[in-house]
């Protein structure tokens, strides 16, 4: 196996996880807090923090070692990958302090950032 | 050296939703672990958690495999690929179709905890095999997952 395939294979970990926190948080949203909140709070919290930082680190690596890292695909996804890192942080803050209630506008903004990412990751306009 | 190669455009929306379709399914499979812990450390009152865990398994996860098993088969079909016997394509076919009847399996099993958690029973030992056989799902996907990026011959 090249390293390609193992710099990709870790970022899609990364990519799943990434997915993980969105559907982990929109279960929170519509579910309620109630019911098993803590478990998944911490849950997606830690896919948020896993997924974030190896999409990202593998990600420019891959850019790095296979394309270039000023294609425009490449630095939207990385826009978007700090709009969706800041929202999400602030989801998992809002939850982790009870206030959930609030999460609902960043959530959304997570969910749409993230979704944009992959497309561009799968489309790659211009490559 | 480059390995990254640009594929045809065509393959790109049912790769999309192949990726869209896992990616759901192991989140919600991650969230219905989460769940089945907290029901079965929830004592007596977990019937709501156990519900919820039942309806991200029944709700959640059977349609997200549905678009993970119709984008797979869509793109395969414009690889050329469907009769393949790349070994890759075989442990992802394999995944695929043997995680289909564990997703049944779990369906049923949380069904039953459900069922009865609601009658006021205690169904720790069907809420722990569920549990179990969720990770392991999630495991079994972690190696599709590797084989369908790693491709070994």
């Amino acid at each position: 196996m090249s390293r390609y395939d193992w710099l990709l294979f870790l970022h899609l970990i990364g990519a799943f996880a990434l997915i993980g926190s969105v559907v982990t948080f929109s279960t929170l949203l519509v579910a309620g807090q109630r019911v098993a909140g803590p478990q998944l709070v911490f849950l997606g919290r830690r896919l948020f923090e896993v997924g974030g930082s190896l999409t990202l680190i593998f990600g420019i690596w891959l850019a790095l070692d296979d394309y270039s890292i000023t294609d425009g695909w490449i630095i939207g996804a990385l826009v978007l990958w700090f709009v969706g890192g800041g929202s999400g942080s602030r989801v998992g803050e809002l939850y982790n302090s009870g206030e959930g209630g609030r999460a609902r506008q960043p959530l959304i903004v997570m969910t749409l950032a993230t979704l944009a990412v992959l497309i561009l990751m799968i489309f790659k306009p211009g490559a | 050296m480059s390995y990254a190669a640009v594929r045809p455009d065509s393959w790109n929306f049912p790769l999309f939703l192949h990726v869209l379709g896992a990616t759901t399914l192991v989140g919600l499979l991650a969230v219905a672990v989460a769940v089945l812990i907290a029901a079965a450390r929830a004592g007596d009152d977990r019937t709501a958690a156990v519900r919820l865990a039942f309806r991200t398994l029944l709700i959640g996860a059977i349609p997200a495999y549905l678009v993970m098993r119709i984008g797979a088969e869509w793109i395969a079909d414009k690889e050329h690929l469907t009769d393949s016997d790349a070994s890759w394509i075989g442990i992802g076919y394999s995944v695929a179709d043997g995680g289909l009847l564990i997703l049944i399996i779990l369906n049923v099993l949380a069904g039953l905890a459900y069922r009865r958690a609601r009658r006021g029973g205690q169904p720790v030992a069907l809420l722990r095999w569920t549990t179990g056989l969720t990770l392991l799902l999630i495991l079994a996907y972690g190696v599709a997952l590797w084989a369908m990026a790693t491709k070994p011959a």
